[in-house]
């Protein structure tokens, strides 16, 4: 017996999924400051407007308005408490639209990093995150998702705590980190240090890879070091829909509905098999990129130079991975003291 | 490893003492490098001098490394936190010795962000540098930034966001200290990942700064530019 993702994958050579989430909640008057998981019970309708956005447009899958449903963000809203009821409802409206939507939609539980740093400069340690990790999972799993979904993650300590929160659920899930940082992520991961820890996970994902970070270009750059390194799990691309800009008082991301589809058709390329997109991916990017991914032939994988004259240029000129082959000057040691 | 000499530190002459250090920052050794101060302290060095020459030099070094993407953040914290353990030493003693100060920087995520790890990033490779830091801390007001500066007498404000729901309360903020007419009083930074320097300018910030090595210098830069303008006036 399958979940929905897996048999999704096997019938499917690609999935769509979502935009953004914050972006779509902004523009329909989520005020800088509040807690999008309240609208889960309060708005209810709005998130229903937001899911169906996506999957109107033509998205496979879609994610849970649940990105910051977990203890520590919560209690910055006196709400800390809430975690497993808010990831409850996202899950549960989520499960009400794809059921309704008449043909097969996978509803995705997002989970988002606690906001914490962990390992050794950190405060938060690991069972308290797995704790956290598993409330959320939980209320996801109790509202009807189909797998959970652990999204914009830095730190591997973080990744890892999560997988073992959702293996204490029993529940599949996907996972994807944020290279944001001159290619690498906030802690310093590269693409192919994040292959090898999901490979080295006991409970592996279904469907690992990049979301949010810094332009599309920079993410497929990411996904070309996911499939250099070998990943054999479906790889999953979720970029930012260009670069923000702030225009009459709001932002506005400045990749079209054309360069997205672009950017689509080259993620399948250089080898993502669920592609959508993240910040600033509204319904109508969408559109084009299901168009784009319907009537696209595949395509050789396409080298750093065709990516960055199609999408642009990249944020740093490398991506961090074979540093290791001693190409990036270390500092010269001192000697040092036994402790 | 094997071949890496035991050092007992109080036996370095001053000059590798320093170099030292700056190695002990490098790889976050709190302990290390309180021993060291102390050590610098005994020998008669001034606290102002251990601050510049040999906790400031060492955390430049670590800023450069950051800037360059040889060190990422865990590496940076550690070494921040070394740094701190110094500069509680050194704190009591720079006051009573009237030591020259850098400036003085505000910094918090705006109202509606609590996302504060490039904040406290920011905050830390400040102090780093010899500036003093009050951090608000994160969800600002308006209110907090404007009431806070003027009763530091800050020379900076910094404000930091990571979501694109948030960034626009920047402008809300400066757009509060043009109207009480103190906008020019302070050197107004922006900072976090969803932000660029079209950005900055748009909402009328003085500089987005890329990451706290960025942020760094531009403080030195603006700090010493707003001094030299006063002297000047």
């Amino acid at each position: 017996m399958s979940d929905a993702l897996t048999k999704a994958l096997s019938e499917r050579d690609w999935l769509l999924a979502d935009g953004a989430t914050g972006t779509n909640l902004f523009n329909m008057g989520l005020q800088s400051g509040d807690a999008p998981e309240f609208w889960n019970e309060t708005e209810p309708d709005k998130i229903r407007a937001l899911y169906r956005g996506a999957v109107d447009a033509g998205s496979d899958l879609f994610l849970t308005n649940s990105f910051g449903a977990n203890a520590s963000r919560l209690k910055l809203h006196d709400a800390g408490h809430r975690a497993h009821e808010l990831s409850r409802l996202a899950a549960e409206i989520g499960r009400e639209i794809a059921d309704s939507a008449g043909r097969t939609l996978i509803v995705a539980g997002s989970v988002g990093p606690t906001g914490e740093i962990m390992g050794a400069a950190g405060t938060l340690k690991h069972d308290t995150a797995v704790q956290m990790f598993e409330e959320t999972a939980a209320g996801l799993k109790a509202g009807g998702a189909d797998v959970l979904w652990v999204e914009t993650i830095s730190a591997p300590e973080e990744f890892k705590a999560a997988a073992e929160a959702f293996a204490n659920v029993g529940m599949p899930w996907c996972g994807t980190m944020s290279f944001d940082t001159a290619g690498r992520t906030m802690m310093g991961l590269t693409s192919s240090g994040m292959v090898e820890m999901v490979d080295s996970l006991p409970n592996p994902p279904i469907a690992f890879g990049a979301n949010c970070g810094v332009g599309a270009s920079d993410l497929l750059r990411t996904v070309l070091g996911f499939a250099a390194q070998g990943a054999e799990r479906p790889i999953i691309a979720k970029g930012n829909a260009g670069i923000p800009r702030f225009e009459d008082g709001h932002i506005h991301y400045d990749g079209t509905p054309d360069l997205m589809a672009e950017y689509a058709r080259l993620a399948r390329d250089a080898g993502a098999r669920i592609i959508g997109g993240c910040c600033g991916t509204m319904p109508e990017h969408l559109r084009s990129m299901r168009i784009a991914l319907e009537s696209h032939t595949p395509r050789a994988r396409p080298t750093l130079d065709h990516i960055a004259e199609v999408l642009g240029g990249y944020s740093s000129p490398n991506d961090g991975t074979g540093d290791d082959d001693g190409s990036v000057p270390r500092r010269v040691r001192r000697g040092r003291r036994r402790v | 490893m094997a071949e890496e000499d035991d050092l007992i530190l109080s036996e370095l002459d001053d000059d590798e003492l320093v170099q030292q250090m700056f190695d002990d920052l490098y790889d976050g050794l709190k302990p290390e490098i309180e021993e060291a101060v102390n050590i610098l302290l005994e020998r008669g060095w001034e606290p102002y001098d251990i601050l510049t020459k040999a906790l400031v030099g060492g955390m430049t070094i670590v800023g450069n490394d950051f800037r360059d993407g040889i060190l990422f953040v865990p590496e940076v914290l550690l070494a921040a936190n070394a740094m701190k353990g110094g500069m509680a030493i050194l704190k009591p003693l720079l006051v009573e010795t009237g030591a020259p100060k850098m400036g003085k920087m505000v910094i918090g995520t705006v109202k509606g962000d609590i996302h504060d790890i490039g904040k406290n990033l920011v905050s830390m490779m400040m102090e780093g540098a010899g500036f003093e830091v009050v951090d608000l801390g994160i969800n600002n007001p308006v209110e907090n930034y404007i009431d806070t500066a003027k009763a530091e007498e800050a020379d900076i404000v910094g404000m930091s966001a990571l979501l694109t729901t948030t960034m626009p309360y920047m402008k809300v903020v400066i757009d509060t200290m043009i109207e009480q007419g103190i906008r020019d009083d302070y050197i107004v930074l922006v900072g976090g990942a969803p932000l660029n320097e079209e950005f900055g300018k748009a909402i009328g910030a003085d500089a987005y700064c890329r990451d706290a090595a960025v942020a760094v210098e531009t403080a030195k830069l603006l700090v010493a530019r707003k001094h030299n303008r006063m002297s000047a006036g």
